[in-house]
């Protein structure tokens, strides 16, 4: 394989490289002069789109695409939205990015709005990164100041504002549609599609709803061309006309039981067994892997004979996860239970759902419930069958909730219970050698720490 | 009639009303008005609930729905002048994120979520706090402290610290 240089983390261990000379030295913003001055929207939709970008953010929906949603000939105003909401267990990516180099967001911010003919910008960032708030606020003084945001940028007729909108510790704000209802003013709660935010988004305008490293993406195209992003990666699969490939840079996170945890620049399908051994220095203090996670915590759960799965976009759906999430990757060795992760996993969700939908309130709480009840040695194998139909039951994918917070609640669960039931069915013996057995209902314990 | 003593200052007012040019209406200064009191005062009683509804044209319902929602903001008293989250998601719990959040509520001697007795510290579990390359992790106001051993963490969380922005 020949070496690869990262693109997207140039910028990380530049002296001063979050600043906007480090920026215009390392070429950055003359795409966007030579994009105002010479190309229509139009040309930028149709350079993004024939560059196989699929979104960064989680569902891996190709941003071009996504961009046609928007309604032709619209009077306006149209909203662009940087999801930087980052909040899926294992990932940072995105904090990366805004600390180090966000210079490269926000050219690909303007690119992107002046694609989708958006004159105001939000990025909804969370509330845990304040650095990312500083270096953000003061990387956009400073384009302002040299005329890259504001009006008539550099002398076109395109004008943008970009306004940094604060979350408060909130994983459903990372939704799409519950990033619109939070940026209004209101609760999270995610909306019922359609209207998809293209049509009726955010202030009921067409609306496009972009991850912060799909904006760094979009300004390397730019810079160095289709051809160039699509020489690295993943092509499409000649036998399947569902395939869009796995084009580009990767950003993946890889943390937990690795000797070196980080973030590592990769084209996209380098394989977990790759990532732990040739980035991440191998499973910590020698040890072997048990479980890795592929994508973020929702993505569930590959085994040790798993990893050489490609992490692309199809890969990790090859071997029953839910998909390539955020590609952050997390190791859990060979020494830890996995009722324990099961536990950790369920704690998350139960604490997040936002409880607009019964089926992810109930069973998230209930999952939960039944972890704590097996953790103080008083599970039943029947809980094994409960909480697989739990995770059968919620979730876009069986038709229950109105988000896919359900889903990436299941699919641990799924995946764990599946995948080392054994190890599950040990467990619940060996910690409770007179109930295992019991099939009658028993009441559940009282809980603390959820909420 | 005695005049009822504003919660809301002169500058916070100020400071909401400079964000509004940002929005088309002002429902979308929610937010934004609920950490510029937080930053100040480290809570939103319930009379700034109100305070804020008026200033944007809202039922003081509204306001508290979208409050109550994040259980972030801090209602009946404020929070320690050092709020600590200490992450307890995956890759901090498989890095001892768990024993961290119990070894500190224990060395200060406050439960979870707790404040100490003389208002320095708040302890609170957090979710994945985004910083798993430093795992385990705490946010103390503005400052992440990274890569956290019990005994390093009491010891940051006993220097003074900025305030939160």
């Amino acid at each position: 394989m020949p070496s690869f240089k990262p693109v997207l983390l140039e910028a990380v261990g530049v002296p001063d490289g979050h600043t906007l000379a480090s920026y215009v030295a390392r070429g950055g913003y003359a795409p966007v002069a030579k994009t105002l001055g010479e190309k229509q929207p139009a040309d930028v939709v149709e350079m993004v789109k024939s560059s196989g970008l699929r979104g960064r953010g989680g569902a891996g929906f190709s941003t071009g695409l996504k961009w046609t949603f928007l309604p032709k000939d619209h009077p306006g105003p149209i909203y662009l939205c940087v999801n930087a909401d980052e909040s899926e267990p294992g990932t940072f990516n995105n904090r990366i990015l805004m600390e180090d180099d966000p210079h490269q967001v926000i050219e690909g911010i303007i690119l992107s709005s002046y694609a989708t003919r958006a004159s105001t910008a939000y990025l909804y960032l969370r509330y845990e990164y304040p650095k990312s708030w500083q270096r953000l606020q003061a990387a956009i003084d400073e384009a302002y100041a040299a005329g890259w945001l504001g009006k008539n940028i550099k002398g076109s007729s395109f004008s943008l504002d970009v306004y940094l909108h604060r979350g408060a510790a909130a994983y459903i704000c990372g939704e799409e549609t519950g990033l619109i209802e939070s940026l209004e003013g209101k609760r999270a709660w995610p909306r019922i599609k359609p209207p998809f935010p293209a049509i009726e988004g955010l202030f009921r305008k067409p609306t496009v709803v972009n991850n912060v490293e799909t904006m760094a993406c979009v300004a390397q195209i730019a810079r160095r061309g289709v051809e160039w992003f699509k020489s690295i990666g993943v092509p499409a699969d000649p036998n399947n006309p569902r395939d869009p490939g796995s084009y580009g840079p990767k950003l993946y996170c890889l943390s937990g039981h690795v000797e070196r945890p980080g973030c590592y620049e990769a084209p996209l399908g380098i394989t977990a067994r790759q990532l732990i051994e040739e980035h991440g220095g191998g499973v910590w203090k020698g040890r072997r892997a048990k479980a890795v996670i592929p994508g973020g915590i929702s993505m569930g759960l590959m085994t040790e004979s798993e990893l050489d799965t490609p992490l692309d976009f199809a890969g990790p759906g090859k071997v029953g996860c839910l998909g390539l999430g955020t590609a952050a990757v997390v190791v859990i060795d060979d020494q830890t239970s996995i009722v324990d992760f099961l536990h950790n996993s369920c704690r998350f969700f139960a604490h997040e759902s936002c409880g607009q939908c019964t089926p992810c309130r109930e069973g998230t709480s209930w999952s939960l419930r039944m972890l704590e009840r097996i953790k103080a040695g008083k599970g039943r194998l029947k809980d094994l069958d409960i909480l697989q139909e739990i995770g059968n039951t919620m979730g876009m994918m069986p038709g229950s909730t109105i988000c896919g917070l359900a889903d990436g609640a299941a699919w641990p669960i799924k995946n764990a219970i599946k995948k080392f039931r054994g190890e599950f069915e040990d467990y619940i013996k060996r910690t409770n050698p007179s109930g295992w057995m019991v099939t009658e209902p028993v009441p559940a314990l009282q809980i603390v720490g959820a909420h | 009639m005695i005049a009822r003593k504003k919660i809301l200052t002169d500058e916070m007012v100020a400071k909401i009303e400079s964000l509004a040019p940002r929005y088309p209406n002002r429902r979308a200064l929610t937010l934004p008005a609920l950490h510029v009191v937080y930053a100040e005062l480290r809570h939103v009683p319930l009379e700034a609930v109100v305070e804020i509804a008026e200033l944007l044209g809202l039922a003081p319902a509204e306001v508290q729905d979208t409050l109550s929602f994040y259980q972030f903001f801090p209602q009946e008293k404020p929070c320690g002048q050092v709020r600590a989250f200490v992450c307890r998601s995956v890759s901090c719990a498989l890095r001892g994120g768990d024993q961290l959040l119990e070894h500190l509520c224990h060395a200060n001697g406050i439960e979870p979520y707790g404040t100490t007795p003389d208002g320095r510290l708040t302890i609170e579990p957090a979710e994945c706090l985004g910083a798993c390359d430093f795992a385990p992790c705490i946010l103390a106001n503005d400052d992440l402290l990274a890569s956290m051993t019990p005994e390093a963490a009491q010891a940051e969380l006993e220097k003074p610290r900025g305030r939160a922005t």
